[in-house]
């Protein structure tokens, strides 16, 4: 290209960079918050679910089941807008030319994907609060104050994980599709995480294999921050660590082979 | 590099999909502010020379170059505008929220306000996009294709699904871009589109360029005229004329299609003093358009020769 050219080109400046992650995080939250499709069952399961069975029913069970329920229906709540936000988006927008048209604008690099991440962690944060309410004004559950916001702070790093797996999800399946198979993997993996009945009463073959699920690692942190667990903190971060850099390394060499 | 014009470049590219060859060694360039129509039938590699511009694909052999360097660097693109054919963008945003995010990507891109106003969206920006019809959410997409001051803007069949009043704004929003020094890369269905808007039309065929030119060179290219007029002669007596290719009753006229229309009028003159009416009329670029395409196909070889 000639000097002139060269010239006469704006740059893009740092700021208008930042700029563009900004505007892209905001976009993508925006679009998500205003879609009730989305929103209301990701708000409305894991609290609802809550309501019933961490408080309606919590006479016929122990006095820590408040406590025990809060921690597995926060893993619950975090799970969607990961799985969903991440997983179906990407599985449609890919479908829908979307994402071509984000590939051939000058969108800076990952904008895309860290505005989903941001949304996902955004309503991973409402979740927890939803349920921190509802668990120390209406279930009576009494955590100091460093309890209650480092289980803030888990349930919206938790978000990750599942996001990293979404977007794995989001690059295998295309379309109209990922629903199903996004549903395929959320409902048996709570379940068999431990997430609505306790491991304790489960079979023994399931309680062995719950160590490859990563819900099952986010629900023990989940215990130990409200004061229930026995495991060994460190090591669950490692694993949920190792899960979502796994997820991340496959969907990034399929994100980069077929788009 | 000598030519500086040139900004946008396919230079012997050669693009499979397994054993489908979409493109099979096309040369294409782009020059500053002229308006390049591509056309050709469907699975012609109008849409893969698109992409590759674009930095979507890359090319298996040969070279893609946009203002002299690879399109997937990002720096390229940033010179560009783009509205593709099949892009849903996300219904619960508003117009101005997507324009303002397209116009983001860029270093100095327009106001909201000006990028509406140049597609005639002014009176969308508070409205959804879910909430436009297809021939709003068109603009919309021309809007957002404008943000960034683009040098080129690649428009893939921009006016699918316009009625013909939104299709002429569209045009004419196009026309002033251009007018601007922007450069216009434009796939269409619509030969009318072309014959409207292109200085110059590329017809791809097969994976390569089958023929290059302005749009009267294009017509040029076939030589067959048509003639109209209401005669008494019977449209069997002209379709037997030798420089008569053929001959018909349309309505009240006769419709006649022939390479020597000086001959065959002199003739139509001299046979019926009251003939009125008369038309000759070069063929339309649809014409030349099918011609084109059937000659790549049935001489595919003496095409390549010539």
């Amino acid at each position: 290209m000639n000097t002139i050219d060269s010239i006469a080109t704006p740059v893009m400046t740092t700021g208008r960079v930042i700029n563009a992650y900004l505007q892209e995080a905001k976009s993508e939250c925006l679009r998500y918050l205003r879609n009730p499709g989305f929103l209301l069952p990701t708000l409305l399961f894991p609290s609802v679910f809550y309501l019933m069975f961490g408080i309606f029913l919590a006479h016929s069970n122990s006095a820590d089941a408040p406590r025990y329920l809060l921690a597995s229906y926060g893993t619950f709540g975090v799970m969607a807008p990961g799985l969903f936000g991440f997983g179906v988006s990407l599985a449609l927008e890919r479908d829908t030319g979307l994402l071509t048209l984000k590939r051939a604008m000058p969108m800076p690099p990952g904008a895309y994907l860290l505005g989903k991440m941001c949304m996902a962690m955004l309503v991973a944060a409402v979740v927890s609060i939803i349920l921190l309410c509802m668990a120390v004004f209406l279930a009576g559950v009494s955590l100091p104050a460093s309890r209650l916001t480092a289980f803030f702070v888990l349930e919206v790093l938790g978000v990750l994980p599942f996001s990293a797996l979404g977007l794995l999800i989001g690059t295998l399946v295309k379309g109209q599709g990922a629903p199903g198979v996004v549903n395929l993997v959320y409902l048996p993996m709570a379940f068999l995480s431990g997430l609505w009945f306790p491991l304790s009463i489960m079979p023994s073959f399931i309680q062995s294999i719950a160590p490859i699920w990563p819900a099952y690692h986010l629900d023990q942190l989940a215990l130990s921050v409200v004061g229930l667990g026995q495991g060994n903190v460190l090591l669950h971060v490692l694993v949920l660590l190792g899960f979502t850099g796994a997820f991340l390394l496959i969907a990034a060499r399929r994100l980069r082979r077929y788009g | 590099m000598i030519n500086d014009t040139c900004i946008a470049r396919l230079d012997r590219v050669g693009k499979r999909y397994g054993a489908i060859v979409a493109l099979d060694g096309i040369n294409l360039e782009i020059h500053r502010g002229e308006l390049l129509a591509l056309l050709g039938p469907n699975g012609a590699g109008k849409s893969t020379s698109i992409g590759l511009l674009l930095g979507l694909h890359r090319a298996d052999t040969g070279s893609v170059s946009l203002f002299g360097r690879d399109p997937q660097d990002i720096e390229a693109r940033r010179r560009i505008g783009v509205m593709l054919q099949s892009a849903a963008l996300p219904p619960t945003l508003k117009v101005g929220e997507l324009i303002s995010l397209t116009a983001s990507y860029y270093p100095a891109p327009r106001s909201v306000a000006e990028c509406a106003a140049l597609a005639g969206v002014d009176d969308l920006l508070g409205r959804r996009y879910a909430a436009l019809s297809g021939g709003q959410q068109r603009r919309v997409q021309f809007a957002m294709a404008l943000a960034g001051r683009p040098e080129i803007l690649f428009l893939d069949e921009p006016t699918v699904g316009m009625d013909i009043v939104a299709r002429q704004a569209l045009w004419a929003a196009i026309r002033k871009a251009v007018s601007e020094g922007c450069a216009v890369v434009l796939t269409t269905h619509y030969l009318e589109e072309a014959e409207a808007l292109a200085d110059r039309v590329c017809v791809i065929a097969k994976g390569r360029v089958v023929s290059e030119g302005t749009v009267d060179a294009l017509r040029a290219h076939v030589a067959v005229r048509r003639i109209r007029c209401i005669t008494s002669i019977a449209a069997a007596t002209v379709a037997a004329w030798p420089e008569v290719i053929s001959a018909e009753h349309v309505h009240d006229r006769l419709a006649i299609a022939t390479a020597e229309a000086e001959t065959v009028v002199r003739r139509l003159l001299d046979s019926d003093a009251n003939l009125t009416e008369l038309e000759v009329q070069r063929a339309g670029l649809a014409e030349a358009f099918t011609e084109i395409t059937r000659e790549s196909e049935t001489t595919d070889r003496s095409q390549e020769a010539a």
